[in-house]
C-alpha cells in the first residue's frame, strides 16, 4: 500500500473502522455464548480465550473509530449504544452458533480471512491502524491454527463428525462472499492508502481454505448466491437478539459503571 | 524531586504480575520506558494480549507501587507498537516461570497462521518439544492451543503424567 494520498472523510473512515471492530465484537460475543456449554473443557477455555482476544481487539478498533469520528464517542459507547442498523459486521458472524461444528467452521472461514486482512493492514498508511493490526495478527495466527486444526480433525474424523462439518460448510458458504465485496467505503479507504481492496484478499484466503478443507476431506461448494448487507447495516434478525442481550445493561441503566 | 530512573526500574522490578505473581512486570518485559517529564514520572506499558483483563490491574499496581515510594505525579502511557513478544521475558523470568510449573516460551516458534506448516505438524513433523517443568521430560504433548489464559497452552507430560501450562511464544 502506498502512503495516504487523499484525505478521507472522517465519517467514512470511522464507518470502515467500525466494520473491523464490529466483526471482532460480534464474533467475540457469539463465542462467549459457549462459555460453560462446550463439549469438552479444553474447548470451552479455548473459545473463551479466543473471545477475549477478539473483544480486546474490538476495544482498539472501536476506540480508534471514536477518535477518528471526533464526536467524543468511546469504544463502549459504540458497542453498547448503537442500534442494529448502525452495526457493520459481516452477516456470517451473527449466524447463531449451531452445533460445535458450525461454530468451528464459521471461526475457520473467518480466521483465514482475518489473517489476510490484518497482514495487509500491517502496512497501512495510517500508523494507528498498522500498530493495531501488528498486535492483533499475533493473536489471530493462533486462532487460525486452532480452528484449522480442528476442522481437519473433525472433517477427517468419524462419519458423524465428517457429515456435521460438511453440513456446516454448505450452510455457511453463501456468507463468505461478503468478505470480498468492495463498496464505495472500501474504495475510499483503499485510495487513501489505509486499507486493502477486499477483493484483493480473496486469492490468498481461498488458498488457505482449499488446503485445509482438502486435508479435512470436505467438498468445497461452488460459487453461488452471496448473502450480504451487513457492512452497510442491513442485518438478519439474529443481530437484534445479540444486541438485546449485549446492550441490556447500558440500555436499562444508562451510564452504569462498576 | 526526580528519583534516578534506575531506582524506578528497581521499584517496578518488585511489582508482581497479577496473573503469575512469581514474575515481576519487568521480568515480563511489558514496561517499555520510564522517563521524567518535568515533575511527572511517565511509565510506558505495552499490553501482552489485546484482551488481557489484567491490563487495568497492572496499571493500578504500577501507580500504587510508585505512590508508595513517594512519587506524586505519574502518567501511564500505552504503547502498542512494537507489539509485545515473549522474547522480552527476561532470562531470570524464564527460570522463575519454570520453577513455578509453567514451561517458558521457546523463542522463534510463534504461530504465523501458515496452514502448510500446520499440515506438516499434524503428520508428526516439526513438532515443538516442550520440556516438562516438573520432571524435565521431553515426552510431552499439547492438549489445547489455549490454556488457563490466552498467553498459555495446555500440555501434558507423558512421563510424570502431570498437566502443565506452556507460556506460548508470540
Ligand atoms: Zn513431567
Amino acid at each position: 500500500m502506498t502512503a495516504a494520498s487523499t484525505t478521507l472523510d472522517p465519517a467514512v473512515y470511522a464507518d470502515w473502522l467500525m466494520r473491523l471492530g464490529d466483526n471482532t465484537l460480534i464474533l467475540g460475543h457469539r463465542l462467549s455464548e459457549w462459555c460453560g456449554h462446550s463439549p469438552v473443557l479444553e474447548e470451552d477455555i479455548a473459545m473463551a480465550n479466543t473471545a477475549l482476544d477478539l473483544i480486546g481487539q474490538t476495544q482498539l478498533w472501536l476506540g480508534l473509530a471514536g477518535e477518528v469520528e471526533g464526536k467524543g464517542r468511546t469504544a463502549d459507547n459504540l458497542a453498547y449504544l448503537r442500534d442494529a442498523s448502525r452495526f457493520r459486521n459481516v452477516l456470517l458472524l451473527e449466524r447463531p452458533n449451531g452445533d460445535f461444528g458450525q461454530t468451528l467452521m464459521r471461526q475457520f472461514l473467518f480466521d483465514a480471512f482475518h489473517l489476510e486482512l490484518l497482514k495487509s493492514l500491517q502496512t497501512s498508511g495510517d500508523p494507528r491502524v498498522a500498530e493495531i493490526a501488528g498486535k492483533a495478527i499475533k493473536e489471530v495466527a493462533y486462532h487460525l491454527e486452532r480452528s484449522a486444526d480442528l476442522v481437519i480433525r473433525l472433517g477427517d474424523g468419524t462419519e458423524e463428525s465428517h457429515s456435521r462439518m460438511q453440513t456446516a460448510l454448505d450452510d455457511l458458504w453463501p456468507y463468505v462472499g461478503e468478505f470480498f465485496v468492495s463498496d464505495d467505503i472500501d474504495k475510499a479507504v483503499a485510495d487513501a492508502g489505509i486499507g486493502p481492496d477486499p477483493a484483493d484478499l480473496k486469492a490468498a484466503w481461498r488458498q488457505t481454505v482449499d488446503e485445509v478443507l482438502r486435508a479435512a476431506t470436505l467438498n468445497v461448494p461452488g460459487e453461488g448466491y452471496v448473502h450480504k448487507g451487513g457492512k452497510r447495516g442491513i442485518h438478519t434478525e439474529h443481530l437484534g437478539f445479540i444486541l438485546a442481550e449485549m446492550q441490556f445493561l447500558q440500555r436499562a441503566y444508562p451510564g452504569a459503571t462498576w | 524531586m526526580q528519583v534516578a530512573l534506575d531506582t524506578v526500574w528497581d521499584w517496578l522490578g518488585e511489582v508482581p504480575d497479577p496473573e503469575i505473581p512469581v514474575i515481576s512486570l519487568t521480568d515480563l518485559g511489558i514496561i517499555r520506558d520510564v522517563a521524567w517529564d518535568r515533575e511527572t514520572l511517565v511509565v510506558t506499558v505495552t499490553p501482552t494480549y489485546s484482551g488481557c483483563p489484567a491490563t487495568t490491574l497492572i496499571n493500578l499496581e504500577i501507580e500504587s507501587a510508585l505512590r508508595g515510594h513517594g512519587v506524586e505525579h505519574i502518567r501511564l502511557e500505552r504503547q502498542l507498537s512494537p507489539a509485545w513478544t515473549t522474547d522480552w521475558i527476561s532470562a531470570e523470568g524464564r527460570e522463575k516461570l519454570k520453577a513455578y510449573g509453567i514451561a517458558p516460551p521457546v523463542d522463534g516458534t510463534a504461530a504465523d497462521g501458515k496452514t502448510v506448516a500446520l499440515a506438516a505438524r499434524l503428520l508428526g513433523q516439526g513438532n515443538l518439544v516442550i520440556e516438562c517443568p516438573r520432571c524435565g521430560s521431553h515426552e510431552t504433548e499439547k492438549v489445547s492451543q489455549f490454556g488457563s489464559t490466552p498467553c498459555k497452552a495446555a500440555y501434558r507430560c507423558k512421563s510424570c503424567l502431570e498437566p502443565f501450562d506452556y507460556f506460548k511464544c508470540i
